[in-house]
């Protein structure tokens, strides 16, 4: 309880010093440890806790300081503020790449890095250890009579023809507030113009914006949302009322988001942050387990229409601000009908 | 003879010159293969970083008096295709940073309508930055638009170790061809010079004729002073060969004409210490009237050796010639000449010189053996070839160690009043060698000598 508290204190004061904004904070493994193994991630305690406890099974004795942050914050804390932390996971693929490209992380190479595939590692120093799609979630009881769209001239023909039955009742992330949004639509804009004809579309049946995939499921579930736009197919998937709802990937193409993890330059324990990393390298790429690198891509997953984000400076440009101010403005001229 | 002082070699010589040339040439070769690939590497990553330059420059429009700069994905993601790179750029209108990294570097240029490069550090790592100009008019004049664009050099590292290697695979690689050239270069140099070597000293001993084989133009002025050097001593040998001949010759009738007289006075004269002076006389008379004979006999040997006939020679058949020849001088001391030949055998060479050899021998034999002895001829083939000996019973050779005897003029030590000229062994062991073969003195266990000639079985 002390300790709760003190923890509390800690968090209080680092907020008032104006350092990054913490979400959530769990410990894992032997308590009091002399130097934890400090990870700083975007992923639920949740999500990632198997892989924590996979680890301290094949390691007693370890333990592990796991802080969720949003992605930007996460940004803020690494390069601005050098916060000391051993492993970053994010699933901002073009974050974490600028983090490596202006040199914030650290090379790391071992026996397990040799066998992974070229395209889940960028520099040595990012490393993609899950592979999560942009799904569109629909609502069964919403699409009674219709058919469910399987791409996405489907789903805008059938937004069309069904105006009335679909007004404020799409919904797709502000991409204004949520990175993983913006890297989705950009990636979602590179592959085809169809995605700005979407976006009319939606923007035309008054479309809701949400920060997270998360609500946006809750909201297809409750029935708020006939349809959610780029939700990450990971989250969508083991929830307590699937049956209410379809995860449609998208047959024209599917973009594909890896989520990555790379070593601070400054991590105040890198051997221990190499271990945990080839840990997880070895349970996504080696194992045949829970932690599979496919096991998002649910079945019947087609490899062709796969548009995995490739890591590389490309992922640099859409963070460029004025390239980031051309594209919000247009996002918005289409999603607002201003 | 003494041997001649060896000083270098002129192979070695040639060889390391042509080697340590190689060397040279093999380490120029690398570096100049390096540098040259080093620029051409260097020249692709700048027009690489050139052309995603371009590209962010093409995409900049101006609307309604501000610049707007629409970032190619391309013009980044294309620094990376081959090798991860990290990547940055900066664009500037002016002295205002628009976008990107506002730390970048910027490389100086006098000409803005070229891409300027630049080399330095950024973010901790190596950069090649490149950087291209474009005037824009705005709102408050004109500027000049700059983008620049940079990438670390993993890859031009990589490419570099690669250019590395192979540069030092073509340096050694040369080298080693180099090496062979030189190996045969040098010997095929050398080779005339060996020829020379292996035909003059193939040469027999008496052979002096000019060296006639072509030679290259380098050995003429060498070949041409030994051809000069051997016909001086050809002809001064001559000379004096030819001197001897006529001062024997001429020596030799007087002496006939002297002899005479002295028999005559001989059988006049009859105090009894007188003929005993003039027998002594005589002896003398003989003694040098056989020499000028064998001095006469030697320059003719000299001679026929030099122009050896090639004749089919049965040793047996000449065996009994020569014999009986000597039979008359023999009978006189009372010495019986056995002569066992075994089988027929034939050698090439010169009938008349053999005889003299043969004859030098057996006259030896005869003067040495007492009155009423026995001298055995025998001719045998054995492992070695054939084995002409000539056997006696007289006091044997005093001293065989060495070759002594068979020089000109020396006689025995035991030779005391017997006529003689000390010539004989000499001109037997000429004409045995002559014909390949040799000159073997013994003594024989029971006493007296035994000379041999040998010639080997061809």
């Amino acid at each position: 309880m002390r300790q709760f508290a003190l923890s509390l204190v800690l968090i209080c004061l680092a907020q008032m010093a104006g350092a990054f904004e913490v979400e959530d904070r769990a410990s894992f493994g032997v308590a009091d440890a002399a130097q934890p193994l400090k990870i700083l991630s975007t992923a639920d305690i949740g999500f990632f806790e198997p892989m924590i406890r996979s680890y301290i099974q094949n390691n007693p004795g370890a333990a592990i300081d796991y802080t969720v942050a949003s992605s930007t914050e996460l940004m803020k804390a690494i390069s601005q503020e050098r916060a000391p932390f051993d492993l970053v996971i994010s699933s901002a693929m073009d974050l974490q790449t600028k983090l490596a490209n202006d040199g914030f992380a650290q090379v790391h190479s071992s026996s397990v890095t040799q066998d992974i595939p070229d395209w889940a590692v960028w520099n040595d120093m990012v490393y993609s250890f899950t592979q999560e799609p942009a799904a569109i979630v629909v609502s069964n009881a919403a699409f009674e009579g219709l058919s469910i769209p399987r791409n996405r001239q489907d789903l805008i023909s059938v937004l069309r023809q069904n105006a009335e039955r679909f007004r404020g009742k799409v919904g797709t992330y502000d991409i204004r507030e949520s990175g993983l949004g913006y890297l989705f639509a950009t990636q979602d804009s590179r592959a085809s113009e169809t995605y700005w004809r979407l976006t009319e579309v939606m923007g035309r049946l008054d479309a809701q914006l949400y920060c997270c995939s998360s609500d946006m499921i809750d909201a297809v579930e409750s029935g708020e949302l006939a349809v959610a736009y780029n939700v990450l197919g990971s989250y969508a998937v083991n929830r307590k009322n699937e049956a209410r709802f379809t995860i449609v990937l998208p047959s024209d193409f599917t973009t594909v988001m890896l989520r990555n993890v790379l070593i601070p330059r400054n991590a105040p324990a890198p051997e221990g942050a190499g271990q945990f990393l080839d840990h997880i390298l070895d349970q996504s790429f080696l194992q045949d387990n829970g932690f599979a690198i496919g096991r998002f891509l649910m079945s019947g997953g087609n490899e062709a229409s796969l548009n995995r984000i490739r890591l590389g400076p490309g992922l640099l440009v859409f963070l460029d601000q004025l390239k980031r101010r051309a594209f919000l403005s247009e996002w918005e001229s289409a999603i607002l009908q201003r | 003879m003494t041997q001649p002082v060896a000083q270098g070699s002129i192979r070695r010589r040639l060889l390391i010159l042509l080697l340590v040339g190689a060397a040279i040439f093999s380490v120029l070769l690398y570096f100049i293969v390096q540098s040259v690939a080093r620029q051409v590497a260097q020249e692709s990553q700048d027009n690489i970083l050139a052309a995603s330059a371009l590209s962010v420059m093409d995409s900049a429009r101006s609307v309604e008096g501000e610049i707007t700069v629409d970032l190619p994905y391309s013009a980044l993601s294309m620094l990376d295709s081959v090798t991860h790179e990290r990547v940055f750029y900066a664009i500037w209108l002016g002295q205002e940073h628009l976008t990107g990294y506002a730390d970048l570097p910027r490389p100086q240029s006098n000409d803005v309508n070229k891409p300027s490069f630049l080399s330095d550090i950024f973010l901790g790592e190596e950069v090649r930055i490149a950087a291209v100009r474009r005037p824009f008019s705005t709102d408050t004049g004109h500027a000049f638009l700059e983008v620049s664009v940079a990438q670390t050099l993993a890859g031009q590292r990589e490419k570099l170790t690669r250019i590395s290697r192979m540069s030092l695979g073509i340096g050694a690689g040369f080298f080693v061809l180099c090496a062979v050239a030189a190996l045969i270069v040098a010997r095929s140099t050398i080779r005339p010079l060996d020829r020379l070597t292996a035909s003059v000293s193939r040469r027999g001993p008496k052979d002096l004729r000019p060296v006639a084989a072509p030679v290259p133009q380098e050995m003429v002025p060498l070949v041409a002073s030994l051809n000069r050097f051997m016909l001086r001593l050809q002809s001064s040998l001559n000379r004096s060969e030819d001197f001897i001949a006529e001062a024997a010759h001429r020596v030799r009738t007087p002496l006939a004409i002297v002899r005479t007289k002295a028999e005559i006075i001989q059988r006049r004269v009859e105090k009894p210490e007188n003929r005993e002076a003039i027998r002594e006389m005589i002896h003398a008379i003989d003694d040098s009237s056989r020499t000028a004979g064998q001095l006469l006999d030697h320059a003719m040997v000299a001679f026929r050796l030099d122009n050896l006939a090639q004749e089919k020679i049965d040793l047996s058949s000449f065996l009994h010639e020569t014999v009986e020849r000597l039979r008359p001088i023999s009978e006189i001391k009372d010495i019986d000449i056995k002569v066992s030949a075994t089988d027929s055998a034939v050698v090439k060479g010169d009938t008349i010189l053999l005889q003299s050899a043969l004859h030098n021998l057996l006259d030896n034999a005869i003067k040495y053996s007492p009155a009423g002895a026995r001298v055995e001829v025998a001719l045998r083939r054995d492992d070695d070839g054939l084995r002409l000996s000539v056997k006696d019973t007289g006091p044997g050779y005093p001293d065989l160690e060495n070759d002594r005897l068979t020089g000109r003029f020396e006689r025995g030590k035991n030779a005391d009043g017997i006529v003689g000229s000390g010539l004989g062994l000499t001109i037997a062991k000429d004409v045995v060698e002559a014909h390949g073969g040799q000159l073997e003195l013994r003594n024989n266990p029971g006493g007296g000598a035994c000379a041999s000639l040998l010639f080997p079985s061809s």
